[in-house]
């Protein structure tokens, strides 16, 4: 195994890093690391293009268009991500999945998250980031397992590199962190995507993560989708600050803003971000502004501390219909390609409703199994406690 | 294996130049052969310095870890002989240090990290609760935490407040943790290089005044004992034996409970000193043997007695060995109110004399 770092004295790396910056970009730290003015968008709602001067972008912040292939195999995610978010809730209306906390409306942010990594790099979820798991190339069923109720996670986390979705918030932030380090001590150019919401920056691990990856220098992008509210909780109560991305600065690392329902900007900086930390210049954070057109789950009634204006204001902003809407005028989605997008949207809805609509029959003796690699004595017995009142209830049938 | 540091400067070190190091300081240790005099301190810090040269993938970072060698000077050595890659401070955020180390467990690590003090390590219970303890279980296995959090616990050094809790009962409560916390020289080195071992997370507790304690051990047997695999896992140790009663005890109160059987010996009461040694997986077979044997015990504990490690000891006994007792089985503990300030500490703790007390209360006459 190779093991290499450069922890430089302090002086030294913020010396190297204020070079670095002059060199690449022609402006101070400061500036690099403070976001742009205004939020980075490249579309407008209604689907048009904005001038380049118009997009946000100020020296050391510019952002070159996507690719057409890579548009539009982000579309065709975005639309699968879409239909996924409305099949699920329908699952749970049906009884069929206990919860189902919805990304809708957020489905740009979930699919620029996972296209912007290769294949070696990691994806630390939320929760609520189910599509961007399955963007990621987990199977459909084994995503939704968790929210299904028959275990608490439903996919190998190392078959593409993404870590549980995580509920407790923001801790999943510093295992992004530690997957960075140990990468990097390796001599491995990982990137690492560590994904919260607006809500969780107030908690104390989006503090000790931000820093401990900028004191270490770590490739990790801290992804927030500011869709608005904490369950209830508008931003306002959250943090005063002037943006989530301008506390990048107090870490000493990057921040930048975008339009979270704009996808051609999000794969812009995204991919930009990717390609700096690749390259060795350290943590990066992005806040992107997007909206929870849902209820936080099922189980709240956003209607008591939101007005429907301000739903239906951000309606207008959807990412599907902007981004269709963009591709159509500049002549790359025809009806064929729309049809068989959709027929593909179809078949994973499909998947999902075989795949969450027939009982898996649980297995109780498993909850001893995983508890620890080596397992103790004690839970052998309760083990043995567990399969014996099964064998009586089996033989009373 | 290649080492790249720019730590002053730009100095690349091939490893097998800190390896020429690392092999020189192990056999300059192994060199003396036979037993030696060693603290619990340099057992520890053996323990993890071995560990690092067996496994490259074994790391130690935590605060003051580093250049100073750990508050308790654990770490004492370790960045020197493997460099900062491999033995580092943090940024001082006990939740940062286990939160990260979990995701370095994730990518093939087995970091071996220090909290400073018992109370310190509060801000790091959710990811232990949370993430630590549940990562193998809700993954079914395919992620393992082989990680040690080394924890400094308990009184009798005269520490300020925050400095001294007995904070085992919190993690042997948490289903999904290991707990170990050795009570001699020679377990220090024993159980911590296990610990490393262990593809479970371990909650490794060390009775901070005991780091100083003594002993003859023979690192060279100690050595050849783990790579034999000799396991003290949920293994019990008699240190001492007897016929009379027994006392269970572990961590900082097997010196105490020991004591108290030399005392009780010259008034011709035989006492039997179980140490515990890990506290989770719970060795109930040696325990209760042993009480099956005395048909008396009594369990000493430096944490507070109400819903704790004690209290488990006590109900797991008399579920097994029920009809063995001849007296109900008693507790010395701590008191339950918050550890005391230094003047006062030695009215908390459970002492000589009030285990012999309560040895007294154990229904001889009958």
């Amino acid at each position: 195994m190779t093991i290499h770092a450069d922890h430089s004295a302090p002086e030294t790396a913020v010396e190297d890093h204020a070079a670095d910056v002059r060199t690449k970009f022609g402006i101070s730290v400061e500036d690099y690391m403070l976001p742009a003015r205004h939020q980075i968008q490249m579309v407008n709602p209604d689907g048009s293009l904005r001038s380049h001067d118009e997009q946000g972008t100020e020296p050391g912040h510019e952002y070159p268009t996507p690719s057409d292939a890579e548009l539009m195999a982000a579309y065709e995610q975005l639309v699968v991500g879409r239909r996924v978010n409305d099949q699920n809730s329908a699952l749970v209306r049906q009884g069929r999945m206990a919860v189902y906390p919805s990304s809708h409306g957020q489905e740009a942010c979930q699919v620029a998250a996972a296209m912007c990594l290769s294949e070696g790099d990691w994806l630390f979820p939320t929760y609520r980031d189910a599509v961007a798991v399955m963007t990621r190339g987990v199977d459909p069923v084994e995503v939704m397992t968790i929210f299904r109720g028959d275990w608490h996670g439903g996919y190998d986390p190392k078959e593409h590199n993404v870590g549980i979705q995580c509920t407790p918030l923001t801790t999943q932030l510093l295992h992004a962190v530690g997957v960075a380090h140990a990468a990097k001590l390796r001599g491995e150019d990982t990137v690492v995507m560590a994904m919260c919401g607006d809500g969780a920056t107030s908690e104390g691990d989006f503090h000790e993560a931000l820093n401990f990856a900028a004191v270490f220098h770590l490739p990790v992008i801290f992804f927030v989708q500011n869709n608005k509210y904490a369950i209830s909780v508008p931003l306002s109560h959250q943090s005063v600050a002037p943006s989530l991305a301008h506390k990048a600065v107090g870490y000493g690392m990057a921040g930048e803003r975008v339009d979270g329902n704009d996808l051609v900007a999000l794969l812009a900086v995204m991919d930009r971000a990717v390609k700096l930390a690749r390259e060795g210049s350290g943590p990066l954070l992005i806040e992107a502004h997007t909206y929870r057109m849902q209820a936080h789950t099922n189980a709240d009634d956003a209607t008591r501390y939101r007005p429907d204006s301000e739903v239906a204001e951000w309606q207008a902003k959807d990412p599907l219909a902007r981004m269709k809407s963009y591709l159509t005028d500049k002549g790359l989605l025809d009806d064929e390609a729309t049809n068989r997008i959709a027929e593909h949207a179809e078949a994973v809805a499909t998947q999902l409703r075989e795949g969450l609509g027939e009982d898996v029959p649980v297995q109780p003796l498993d909850l001893f199994k995983y508890v620890f690699a080596k397992p103790t004595p004690q839970l052998k017995e309760q083990s043995e406690l567990l399969a014996s009142e099964l064998a009586r209830e089996e033989s009373a049938k | 294996m290649t080492v790249t540091t720019t730590a002053n400067g730009t100095t690349t070190a091939n490893v097998s130049a800190a390896t020429a190091n690392a092999a020189a300081s192990a056999a300059a240790t192994a060199e003396a052969t036979g037993p030696q005099s060693l603290t619990m301190a340099k057992a520890l810090n053996t323990a993890m310095a071995d560990a690092m040269r067996n496994d490259p993938s074994v790391l130690v970072f935590g605060e003051d870890v580093g250049m100073l060698g750990g508050v308790f000077r654990i770490t004492d050595g370790l960045m020197a002989e493997f460099g900062e890659q491999r033995c580092f401070d943090t940024p001082l955020a006990e939740s940062g240090i286990v939160g990260m180390a979990v995701g370095m467990a994730i990518n093939g690590m087995r970091p071996v990290i220090e909290m400073q003090f018992d109370a310190f390590a509060y801000p790091a219970f959710e990811q232990i609760v949370s993430h630590v303890a549940k990562m193998h279980n809700r993954t079914k296995g395919k992620l393992k935490m082989p990680m040690v959090i080394r924890v400094p616990y308990a009184g009798g050094i005269g520490g300020v407040e925050h400095h001294c809790d007995s904070s085992e009962s919190y993690y042997a409560h948490t289903a999904g943790l290991k707990v170990y916390t050795p009570a001699t020289v020679a377990d220090g080195y024993r159980m911590l290089r296990e610990a490393i071992d262990s593809d479970d997370p371990v909650m490794f507790m060390e009775p901070k005044k005991l780091y100083w304690s003594k002993d003859q051990v023979d690192l060279g047997a100690l050595r050849a004992e783990h790579d034999a695999g000799t396991s003290t896992e949920g293994r019990a140790a008699v240190a001492r034996p007897g016929t009379d009663a027994t006392l269970i005890a572990y961590g900082p109160s097997v010196p105490t409970a020991l004591a108290a059987a030399a005392a009780a010996a010259e008034e011709g009461r035989s006492l039997e000193v179980i140490d515990v040694r890990t506290l989770v997986p719970f060795d109930d077979e040696t325990v209760c043997a042993s009480v099956r044997k005395t048909g008396r015990a009594v369990v000493i504990a430096e944490a507070h007695g109400f819903a704790s490690v004690s209290s488990e000891i006590v109900a797991r006994v008399q579920e097994r060995a029920f009809h063995y007792l001849a007296a109900p089985i008693l507790r010395v503990t701590g008191f339950d109110v918050p550890f005391p300030s230094p003047k006062l500490e030695h009215y908390y703790l459970p002492s000589v004399d009030r285990i012999l007390d309560a040895v007294d209360e154990l229904q001889w006459e009958d």
